[in-house]
């Protein structure tokens, strides 16, 4: 079951690409319309060392983003978790922030700050509110009767903050740094696209405008390619930390058995 | 402030006294008088059961004396601890659930207490193993809280309640969840535990037979607002065990009891 679970996908994939592949060579489809997998797949290679060039670009730009989101989105968490005031006046911002979209926000973005920056800024706004969110719900989830036995003890503020309220918010920060890992990415590439046109930019988006620009198709898709393969690996290195922060203790991480 | 006032005054009144309410009231901000007007003292080293239907209040005078929530009115009186510098840590306290930091190891659990109070390593290590000789948790101190049976994690919270070896151990139903005979082999331990520490025992259940089995005095508590309904002494052959569990004289108690409970007949 489990097999065929794993197998399943990987005969679609196949199939998928055999029919593109047999599509394409059939109807005598030009490159320059609709290349073929087997096209594709060559471009990759003789164009490795431009677009390994840039991925390296774009991952870098989204480590960035990320890294930004998950910090600003913890500490930002914090400071509204210690203060309502704060949280009152300042998480409204933080939803506005969230609930524009991106794209809209890129050009102007682009106009008052470097192009290095503006790819990050990007990046951090479309990552950070799923940190903040969760993890303020996190903090918020604290056992009532732990809460009650750090009080009973005189636990420090810092205390309760390092010894409970972290720990206990930990699955809910770990979930939103895997959405955030996800939206950094597309921060980054919706921010190069924005700035492909000013033709500065050496990431994979911007290799993606570029690309079609000059009507070469193939290597549009080789960097969707490795885009979508960023993507995955991004997520599943935050899934495997997860689980392995998490493992020995949390029910999200156990094994039905336990 | 008045509760503090009357508190010096309290414990200066009573030096045998580990626990005293004086007219103590709590009415939540919903209206509800959930407690009192309750008087209690509690002899140093008795072990004392609060025994009421749900609701009647008694685990709100259990957080009352621990000091997790304010009266409305009245006082709280507890006896100083003799040479220690943290008034908290006099009181030990065991909640219904386990209340285990499921992100850590049972060592760890038990620990939190002194790492809070900032106790050098080696002086809380040696606590954290006496207290789980005392609960018999020895082999599983890296075992984390999943990995245990409820009776365990119970054991665990009472090593915690331990370890800062506090003059005052209240206990709020703690083994209610269990099955019988954990519930049983917990009661025998927890008797020997008490009988060679001589702490203050404050223990809320709403089982007349534990409550007769375990305690020196049974305080019966009417239905909400609670008061004092009746007392009980259990006077009975120490130490106790399982012959008495089992004996006339138990049953004879538990029916004493459960009549003070029972809502026709009010206070025997």
């Amino acid at each position: 079951m489990r097999v065929v679970r794993m197998l399943l996908p990987v005969v679609v994939l196949a199939a998928g690409i055999a029919s593109w592949e047999l599509v394409v060579r059939v109807n005598d489809i030009p490159p320059y319309v609709l290349p073929g997998p087997s096209a594709v797949f060559q471009t990759l290679v003789s164009d490795w060392p431009v677009l390994s060039q840039s991925l390296l670009v774009t991952l870098l730009t989204t480590l960035e983003g990320f890294a930004a989101a998950a910090f600003g989105g913890i500490a930002l968490a914090l400071v509204f978790n210690q203060s309502k005031w704060l949280e009152y006046s300042l998480f409204p911002y933080a939803v506005i922030l969230q609930v524009t979209p991106v794209i809209a926000i890129a050009p102007l973005l682009l106009i008052y700050l470097s192009q290095q920056s503006a790819v990050i800024v990007c990046a951090w706004i479309v990552g950070f509110f799923p940190v903040l969110s969760n993890t303020t719900l996190g903090l918020n989830s604290v056992d009532r009767n732990l809460a009650g036995l750090f009080r009973l003890y005189g636990a420090s503020r810092i205390q309760t903050l390092a010894y409970l309220k972290l720990p206990s918010a930990l699955p809910f920060i770990l979930g939103g740094l895997r959405i955030a890992g996800g939206l950094s990415l597309i921060g980054a590439v919706v921010a190069e696209i924005a700035a492909g046109s000013a033709g500065a930019g050496s990431g994979l988006a911007y290799r993606i405008a570029e690309s079609g620009y000059r009507l070469n198709i193939a290597r549009m898709f080789a960097a969707l390619l490795l885009l979508s393969a960023a993507g995955i690996v991004i997520y599943v290195l935050l899934a495997l930390t997860s689980h392995l922060v998490l493992r020995r203790w949390h029910e999200s991480a156990l094994g039905k058995d336990n | 402030m008045v509760e503090s006032a009357a508190l010096s005054e309290a414990v200066s009144r009573a030096e045998g006294l580990a626990v005293s309410l004086r007219g103590v009231t709590k009415v939540y901000d919903s209206g509800v008088t959930a407690l009192g007007p309750f008087d209690l003292d509690v002899n140093k080293g008795e072990f004392v059961s609060l025994l009421g239907p749900s609701g009647c209040g008694k685990s709100t005078a259990l957080r009352l004396i621990a000091g997790l929530s304010a009266p409305t009115s009245g006082s709280v009186g507890i006896s100083k601890p003799a040479g220690r510098a943290r008034p908290g840590h006099s009181i030990g306290f065991v909640f219904q659930e386990p209340t285990l930091m499921p992100w850590t190891s049972v060592r760890e659990n038990v620990r939190l207490p002194l790492k809070l109070a900032h106790a050098p390593a080696a002086e809380a290590n040696a606590c954290i193993d006496a207290a789980l000789t005392q609960v018999g948790l020895t082999e599983f101190a890296d075992a984390y809280p999943r990995e245990l049976s409820g009776g365990m994690k119970m054991r665990v919270s009472l090593a915690r309640a331990l370890v800062t070896d506090p003059d005052i151990l209240l206990m709020d139903e703690p083994f209610a969840a269990l099955d019988e005979i954990t519930r049983f082999r917990l009661n025998n331990d927890l008797l020997a535990l008490w009988r060679n520490l001589r702490k203050t025992i404050i223990f809320v259940t709403h089982s007349v037979f534990e409550s007769v089995y375990l305690s020196q005095r049974v305080i019966v508590m009417t239905p909400r607002p609670g008061r004092l309904g009746a007392q009980f002494r259990i006077d009975t052959l120490e130490p106790r065990g399982e012959d008495f569990r089992t004996s006339a004289e138990y049953a004879g108690y538990c029916r004493k009891v459960s009549g003070a409970l029972a809502p026709e007949k009010p206070g025997s």
